[in-house]
Formats: structure tokens, sequence, C-alpha cells
């Protein structure tokens, strides 16, 4: 089918589509009007049960925590797919140093204030990252975020230096050791509920004062292993992503491919 | 006149989600480079937050943090988020498993257009 | 409140609208860091800040970054072919 009659077909079956999801769309109690009784109790009861002030975090973690369980597995698999696919093939050669610059281009090095500036704010990238994570069960915050911040901070580094820094930075296989640490940590964590008679994934350590960090049990353990394991699977991500296209030339390419 | 205003109200972060997903799936249909496409993916997804984003508030609502206000007060659902913030960050991984795809068609069938993705194979 | 609730869905609408219809793919990595900007002002303003957290970093670092890099590789290997 070419590709006039695909749109033809297509427009039609979006307009049809869009109809339809827009009278499907009619029967909701309409926006800002929230009936359902779930949310409600869950904002009444959560501080109490599980002495944790961030009712979001504590429905990642806790109420819905199987289902978090999931979607870090589909994470992590992801990231696994990904490597596969841009690991190094047999008729790669390695180029280094790499040409991240355009040939045609004359482009002036970087400046020392902007490396200067990059290495000031390593620390607290890092710093706001850790705060971020072990401070998801009080304020907005949790694994998820708090390790996309910390992934970000090798990428500053490339940034504000060039690609020998960043890959003196990360280690390939530190990363990897770290992400599946995360990801079987907190399956793991499920696992030890066993030994005391309950359910998967209850909790079992006692719940501390609301309002301090080390509080509302398995909560903040599952919390820090989701940030590990968020990090260091994005740092991998982009590790696979940075040799892929600045290193690795096929052999029969001009050296340095030009961009 | 504030009915009206009232009525496009209920209806206006749905009506957007939705144009969002039709117009997603247009320029994926449409696409001539597989990097577009993947684009175009990302626009599909974000309609959806926008949708369980207008699902879970409830007007004159606070977020459902209770660090510093009382836990009585009224505040927006809390499940919808917790299934919005999970999702972004899977999104992200999944669109570069998607990009590596990308990269091995080129190489395997030589070119980045869906529509020369069947003729050249080999 | 609402004034700047509806402003915001509007610009939304048309950002994507806007990502769709470039074609060009580096052109359109500009237009998807905009549009997520705009995703997280959204997030915020519907009192959602965990949301905006995980988009703010997702959507204007990560994936342009691995966008940019897979357009990259793409243009060398077309570069090396001719």
């Amino acid at each position: 089918m070419n590709h006039r009659a695909r749109t033809t077909l297509f427009i039609f079956g979006g307009l049809g589509f869009l109809c339809f999801y827009i009278w499907g769309l009619h029967g909701l109690p309409g926006f800002g009007h929230y009936p359902g009784p779930y949310g409600d109790i869950l904002n009444s009861l959560s501080v109490y049960q599980r002495h944790a002030t961030d009712v979001i975090t504590a429905v990642n973690f806790d109420y819905r925590g199987f289902d978090t369980l999931g979607e870090e597995f589909i994470l992590f698999t992801s990231v696994m797919g990904a490597n596969l696919l841009l690991r190094k093939q047999k008729d790669d050669r390695e180029e280094l140093p790499p040409r991240d610059e355009a040939a045609d281009r004359v482009v002036p090095p970087t400046s020392d204030a902007v490396r200067v500036t990059g290495l000031a704010l390593v620390l607290p990238i890092v710093v706001f990252g850790l705060y971020t994570i072990s401070h998801g069960q009080l304020t907005p915050g949790g694994g998820f975020q708090g390790g996309v911040i910390l992934a970000s901070m090798p990428l500053i580094i490339y940034l504000c230096g060039d690609y020998e820094a960043f890959e003196k930075v990360t280690s390939h296989v530190l990363s990897e050791i770290a992400e599946a640490i995360g990801a079987g940590g907190y399956a793991i964590t499920g696992l030890i509920a066993f030994a005391f008679g309950l359910p998967y994934l209850t909790n079992f350590i006692p719940l501390g004062e609301t309002g301090d960090v080390l509080s509302s049990g398995t909560i903040f353990v599952i919390s820090v292993l989701t940030g590990i394991e968020v990090a260091a699977g994005l740092v991998v991500l982009m590790i696979s992503f940075f040799r892929q296209a600045l290193v690795y030339r096929k052999s029969g390419e001009e050296s340095g491919g030009q961009q | 006149m504030t009915d009206l205003g009232g009525e496009l109200m209920r209806m206006l972060p749905f009506l957007v989600a939705a144009w969002l997903f039709v117009v997603g799936l247009y320029g994926i249909v449409t696409s001539r480079h597989l990097v577009h496409l993947i684009m175009c993916l990302v626009v599909v997804q974000t309609s959806t937050y926008l949708l369980l984003l207008g699902v879970g508030y409830k007007v004159g609502g606070a977020a459902p943090i209770f660090a510093d206000i009382p836990v009585g007060t009224p505040a927006v659902d809390p499940v919808t988020h917790a299934l919005m913030l999970t999702d972004i960050v899977v999104e992200a991984t999944v669109m570069a498993l998607l990009l590596a795809l990308a990269i091995q068609a080129e190489e395997r069938a030589g070119s980045v257009d869906p529509d020369q993705l069947r003729i050249m194979r080999g | 409140m609402i004034v700047m609730q509806a402003a915001i869905l509007l610009f939304v609408g048309v950002a994507g609208t806007a990502v769709v219809f470039t074609r060009n793919p580096l052109n359109q990595v500009m237009g998807l860091t905009f549009y997520g900007l705009l995703m997280t002002l959204m997030f915020f303003i519907f009192q959602a800040p965990d949301v905006a957290f995980s988009q703010v970093v997702v959507g204007a670092v990560v994936l342009p970054l691995m966008v940019l890099l897979t357009l990259a590789k793409l243009k060398a290997k077309e570069q090396s072919k001719r």
C-alpha cells in the first residue's frame, strides 16, 4: 500500500477514532470532580499507617509495590536489550581519540570557565540526587526521581569536558553490578517478608517517627535500591550510546567519521 | 456564558489528550524517518499522562504531600501520580531500546525510511 | 488559576502538534526538549510535583541526548557510504 493510500485510510480511521474517544470521555465525571474513594482513603490513612508524609511514594513502594517491581524490571530489561543491540560487533574497530566535532567547522576548544563550572556542579548534583532519594518518603522525591538526577552527573562531565573525562568517571562493569544489585535487592526485600511469615513485600521493619529520615520501614530501603538501579541503568545506557556513536567505526569507513 | 466556560473546562484536558493521541498517530503513520517516528511515539505517550492527570484532579485540591499541611486538607488523587512517575522513567529506556533498533535497522537494511525497509532486504 | 490551567493546556497541545509536523529530526529534537519543559510546567500547575521531578530530567536531558547520539551515528554512517 503506497504512502498516499495509507494516509487517506488513516485520516478516515483517525477521525472515526477521535469521535469515539471523545464520546467515551464524555462519560467521565468531568475534570476536577474526582469521585472515586481510593484517593481520599489513601490520603487520610497513609500517614498513620506507614508514617510516611509523601503519599505518592508510599503508594508506589508499599500499597502498589508489586506493580513498581514489574515496572523496574521493564526498565532493567530495556537497558539490557539496548546494551545488547549496541555492543561491539565483529567488524567494529575502536577509534580513539573520538572525533565528536564536525570536521568542516572551526570549533574553539572548551573554555576554562565551562570546565570549572562543570566541575563545580558535580558535587551539588550528587548531593541533591542522594537527598532526593533518601527523603522520598517525606517530600516529593523517591527512588525514580533521585536516580535520574544522579545519572545526569556523568553527562555534565561529558558536556563540560570531553569523552575521555566521561570514560574515566564511569565504569561499565561497576554500573552493571550496581544495576543488578538494585533490581535484585528489590525482589529480595519482598522475599525476606516470607521469613517473618508475612505475604510478599509486606513491611517488616519497625516504622519510625513520622517526619524522620529513617522512617516508614521498607519504603526507605526499596526507595534507595530503586534509586541505585535507575541511576546505574541510565549510566549503562549512556555508555552504550556514547561508545556506539563516538568510538566504534566499521572497518572500511574513513577514520574520523565526519558529521 | 460562564456555563460555556464551565463546560469547556470540564472537558479541556481530555480533548487535548485525545487530540495529541491522534496527531501522534498521524505522525507515526506518515513518517519518513525512523527517528521522527520514535519522537511521535513520545507525543502519543505524553497524551496518556495528560489523561491520567485529568482523571485524578480535584478542584481546589493540594498536592498529596502532608509534610507541612494537616492530614485532612483536600488533596488530589495520589494513585494516578504514582502510575505516571514510574511510567515516565520507563518510557525513556524503552525509547532508548527503539533507537538502538533504529541504528541496527539502518545497518541491516541500508535506509532509515520505513517505506524502504521492506524493499532492501538481506 | 483556571486561566493558567487552560493556557498551559493549549500551549501543550500546540507544542505537541509542532513536534509532529517538524519533519527534520534534528529540528524536532529542539522542539521535543521544549515540549518536555512545557509538560513539566503543566505537571507543576496541576499539583503534581513528583511527576514534574521525573519529567524535567527525562524529557529535557536523557531523551534528547539519546536521540542526538543516534542521529550522529546515522549521519556518520551515511557520510562514510558516499
